[in-house]
């Protein structure tokens, strides 16, 4: 790619990270401000709104509630969802408006009025199963649907599915090997941003499990912050943060578990030394 | 194929899920003093009430936000004296989501709620009667006879104010003028919000209104947002702290807990007709603890419940009767916001009435 | 690439045939149908059974009064929001993404910019909406900031609180949601695509009009379409900023829902939200359409 193009290509990057980065941080730097304010005009600032948190016992039972949540929902979304995906594009193509459709179901609809249908279905299972917070993993699943179709949809088209699953089954693999080891190491990006997308989700579902009356950590940190605003705040910047460096260390565990396998084929144009020559 | 490795997948999820949950939850043992008690007589006597209760172990309460008439400071107070877990389930909600709870979780739905009036007299068939050993201290109007449900705190409604950003209150209509510029919020929704409801009547109260006619209310606020002094967010602790409300109609119980985060709140209390309501307590029929519900309840009425609600800022409904037999906090009696005028409330039609006007007019006048 | 002849191939990519070989294609999908029939299909029907449910027995009393000038308003509001928070959403998005996209894959940039956006993406409510307030609302500091120094941006009224302030909030979450969906379809540009142009002589903007736009409109579309969806269902965000009202449709499912002031009407919520999801349906209906003319040559 030639020099100038280069130039322009860095001049926009430039200037879409610093525009970009200015916009998202600097709300949270406001919050962040909000949450040292001392009490009055004038007053120093304080860091007792943060250390109120520690103080407070049941969020970490809250935080451990989540996070399994979390874990259970991204591994039956990708149990769910890819080997469906995958199906319906090699087998089934006339069943994709009815997939897509289902997927995009969950998000019509605004969850104070999705979990009024779910409570019945609810009700009977805390009354004949378990009332266990996990089981909030079932409207999970539903609620990610949408974001991590679209994620996975978008890593699908990008790779020629037809050809992989013909060649693999051409070589005598079964359909498992042909979406976990031949499909799937292709679209990891879009399967990683699935995950990251789900965990998101849970560690940030605040309605459903406030109205199933089950404590996430959501649920635990709006009643933290009920008794000061300073706490509430911080509160809420120190779960942003708490879920921003869990979803770095999933992004860093994928990729090692990436590199793990055999060595890449070289024809992978992304390993080749041609990054800043995509466009 | 792969739906082997679906189903499979799923299964493993399912059990997944059934063992972790099997070693969660348990269901509650039924007390000897249930559901049936109608008083603490009817259990035996107190003393076996909290026996029945302790063994309970829990209760289930909902809306009971931490600052509000100092319910932080109750539940504390009570999970301190008789040992039973409280849990505070969805402190923002309001009085219909707390009905709703109860008609649809079941056994893990609240055992006692504390509603407005309006959902108290629609939903009697949900609430088991129960009558607290001080009840004959509450006025017979506000409870109702067969103890379904029974008044247990109050206020009269207020404007707290920023002293420090705009000048003394004197009257309601002070806030139209011009130092007032895009200050004066509402607590709530007013076609959600019981307490944005009853700001909206003392308003209409103020300028020529009546309990019957909320329509002055109405057309004040469109005045007021005309002049640009109308803020539509919603005033919480944290947007006066924040400034972002820094003039807000609320009960002056809850106006009062504002000082802690900013030193120059002031209350304005209306004179005249003042705008005044009390929230209802009710056991749950289907109350999941029910000894623990009426061992909830016999506390709130009892002097050490009843005086916590006063050092909340909030009129306990025993108030008459502490005050004559002299049980009554009297640092906290004197810390309560005076009332300068005549308190009247809505009665249920009246309420209904205003409610409907709203929603047919508020929209236009505030949109 | 497929050789023709080989039986195996033959049979693994042979059209569906009936009879015999149907009910094994069904199967494939029955598990997901199954679960999104139990947990997704039936609290829907429940929702919609319940709009066609009155006083006692069905009715369409529900749907008679959804004709009301405030509700129809709010719909008007709500797809007029979602419409242009999508776009302006999916434009802002793509740029970011495509300013990622060119990076180093493994780099650390792009690691910390993906866990942000999932993070963002689903940051919302009353916490996102005091987090604008603290910063340009009528005392935010930025506000305070660009008053000293004579700039009034509130000088017409405090247009944050309205619907137009809402599509800057919603920008906070829907551009993120925009990069962690369309990143994906970035990636899949392969270089060879631009070497190519470039040796038939075609410019910068050729690259985009006739080869990657038309490969990357697919996924854009879908995506912008989750934005519409995402920002027509919210309703936290909304309710904390335009508390007063029901501007937009959530505000009002949720203000007939939950009102303690005795106006509560659950049939006519559940009626608001069918029409909710017959409108989601339309503009998916559409977007199928344009789908399908802009694929054809991809095949």
């Amino acid at each position: 790619m030639n020099r100038s193009r280069r130039l322009k290509l860095q001049v926009f990057r430039v200037v879409v990270f610093v525009v970009m980065g200015a916009f998202f941080l600097v709300p949270i730097g406001a919050m962040f401000e909000f949450s040292t304010r001392g009490v009055g005009v004038g007053a120093p600032r304080t860091l007792v709104s943060w250390t109120t948190i520690a103080t407070y016992p049941d969020l970490v039972a809250a935080i451990v509630a989540s996070l399994e949540l979390a874990a259970i929902t991204s591994v039956a979304m990708l149990f769910l969802l890819l080997p469906t995906m995958i199906w319906v594009r090699l087998r089934v193509p006339r069943l994709n408006r009815v997939v897509e459709s289902l997927c995009l179901l969950p998000l019509t609809i605004p969850a104070i009025v999705l979990v009024v249908g779910l409570l019945p279905v609810y009700r009977w299972m805390s009354d004949n199963f378990s009332n266990s917070i996990l089981t909030l993993a079932f409207a999970y699943v539903i609620l990610v649907l949408p974001y991590t179709y679209r994620a996975l949809d978008a890593g699908l088209s990008a790779i020629n599915v037809k050809t992989l699953s013909e060649a693999a089954r051409s070589l005598g693999a079964g359909w498992g090997t042909v979406i976990f080891r031949v499909i799937a190491p292709n679209m990891s990006g879009a399967i990683l941003n699935a995950c990251l997308l789900s965990v998101a989700l849970v560690l940030g579902e605040f309605t459903f499990a406030n109205i199933l009356s089950y404590v996430n950590v959501q649920v635990a940190i709006n009643q933290l912050g009920q008794a000061n605003a300073g706490v509430s705040i911080a509160v809420s910047v120190a779960s942003l943060l708490f879920a921003f460096i869990l979803l770095m260390v999933l992004s860093f565990v994928g990729a090692a578990r990436r590199s793990l396998r055999s060595k890449p084929r070289a024809s992978d144009p992304r390993l080749e030394a041609v990054w800043g020559q995509k466009a | 194929m792969n739906w082997r490795y679906q189903i499979r997948g799923l299964g493993v999820a399912v059990a997944t899920l059934l063992v972790v949950a099997a070693c969660g939850s348990s269901n509650n043992s039924t007390a000897s003093c249930g559901a049936s008690a109608k008083s603490a007589a009817d259990c035996g006597g107190m003393s076996a009430l909290v026996t029945a209760a302790k063994k309970e172990g829990q209760l289930n309460v909902i809306a009971l936000p931490p600052n509000w008439a100092d319910y932080g400071q109750i539940i504390a107070a009570f999970q301190a004296k008789y040992g039973i877990t409280v849990n505070s389930a969805a402190p923002d909600d309001g009085s219909q989501q707390e009905v709703d709870a109860i008609k649809t979780l079941g056994t893990r739905g609240p055992d006692v709620i504390d509603v407005g009036p309006a959902v108290a007299l629609k939903n009697t068939d949900l609430y088991a009667p129960y009558q607290v050993s001080t009840w004959n201290d509450i006025p017979a109007a506000q409870k109702e006879p067969t103890g379904l449900w029974y008044e247990d705190y109050g206020g009269d409604m207020s404007i707290g104010y920023d002293s420090s950003k705009v000048p003394t209150i004197t009257s309601i209509n002070d806030l139209l003028g011009p130092n007032f510029k895009g200050k004066v919020a509402l607590p709530g929704n007013a076609l959600l919000s019981n307490q944005a409801v009853n700001s909206i009547m003392a308003v209409s109260l103020a300028n020529g209104g009546s309990l019957d006619d909320i329509s002055k209310g109405v057309d004040w606020f469109h005045k007021l947002k005309q002049n640009g002094n109308w803020v539509p967010v919603i005033g919480t602790t944290a947007t006066v702290k924040a400034g972002a409300t820094p003039v807000l109609f609320e009960w002056s119980y809850n106006a009062v807990t504002h000082v802690t985060d900013v030193p120059t709140w002031k209350l304005y209390l209306p004179s005249g007709n003042v705008v005044s309501s009390y929230y209802n307590q009710a056991v749950s029929k289907t109350a999941p603890h029910p000894a623990a519900a009426r061992l909830w309840e016999e506390y709130l009425y009892s002097n050490e419940g009843q005086n916590w609600f006063l050092k909340g800022g909030a009129i306990p409904i025993r108030i008459a009767a502490m005050t004559s037999a002299g049980t009554v906090d009297k640092a906290a009696l004197a810390a309560l916001p005076a009332t300068n005028g005549t308190p009247v409330s809505m009665s249920d039609t009246q309420s209904t009435a205003a409610s409907a006007y709203l929603a047919a007019h508020w929209a236009a006048a505030i949109g | 690439m497929t050789a023709t002849g080989n039986p195996a191939i033959e049979s693994a990519r042979r059209p569906r045939e009936g009879g015999r070989r149907l009910p094994l294609h069904w199967v494939g999908v029955a598990p997901f149908l199954a679960y999104a029939g139990l947990f997704l299909l039936l609290p829907t029907g429940i929702v919609v059974a319940g709009a066609f449910t009155g006083n006692g027995g069905l009715t369409l009393s529900n749907f008679s009064t959804l004709n009301q000038q405030y509700l129809i308003k709010a719909f008007i509001s709500s797809i007029g929001l979602s419409a242009v928070s999508a776009v302006v959403g999916a434009a802002l998005g793509a740029l970011f993404a495509y300013a990622v996209a060119t990076g180093n894959p493994r780099g650390v940039l792009r690691r910390i910019v993906s866990s942000a956006c999932g993070v963002l993406a689903q940051f919302g409510g009353v916490t996102l909406a005091f987090a604008f307030i603290a910063t340009i609302g009528g005392a935010g500091f930025i506000t305070l900031w660009l008053q000293s120094h004579g700039i009034d941006p509130y000088a017409k009224g405090v247009w944050l609180y309205e619907v137009p302030g809402l599509v800057l909030v919603y920008a906070y979450f829907q551009i993120p949601l925009m990069v962690l969906v369309f990143l994906p379809a970035l990636d899949g540009i392969r270089p060879q695509w631009r070497e190519a142009t470039e040796s038939l002589g075609g410019s910068t903007w050729h690259y985009w009009r006739y080869v990657a736009g038309p490969l990357l409109l697919p996924a854009f579309l879908g995506a912008t379409l989750l934005l519409f969806a995402n920002a027509f269902s919210a309703y936290a965000t909304a309710a904390a900023l335009i508390s007063q009202g029901d501007p937009i449709v959530p505000i009002a499912i949720a203000n007939l829902l939950n009102s303690e002031i005795g106006i509560a009407e659950p049939g006519l919520a559940k009626a608001l939200a069918l029409g909710m999801i017959v409108i989601v349906a339309v503009v998916m209906t559409l977007y199928a359409v344009l789908q399908q003319r802009t694929a054809r040559w991809l095949r």
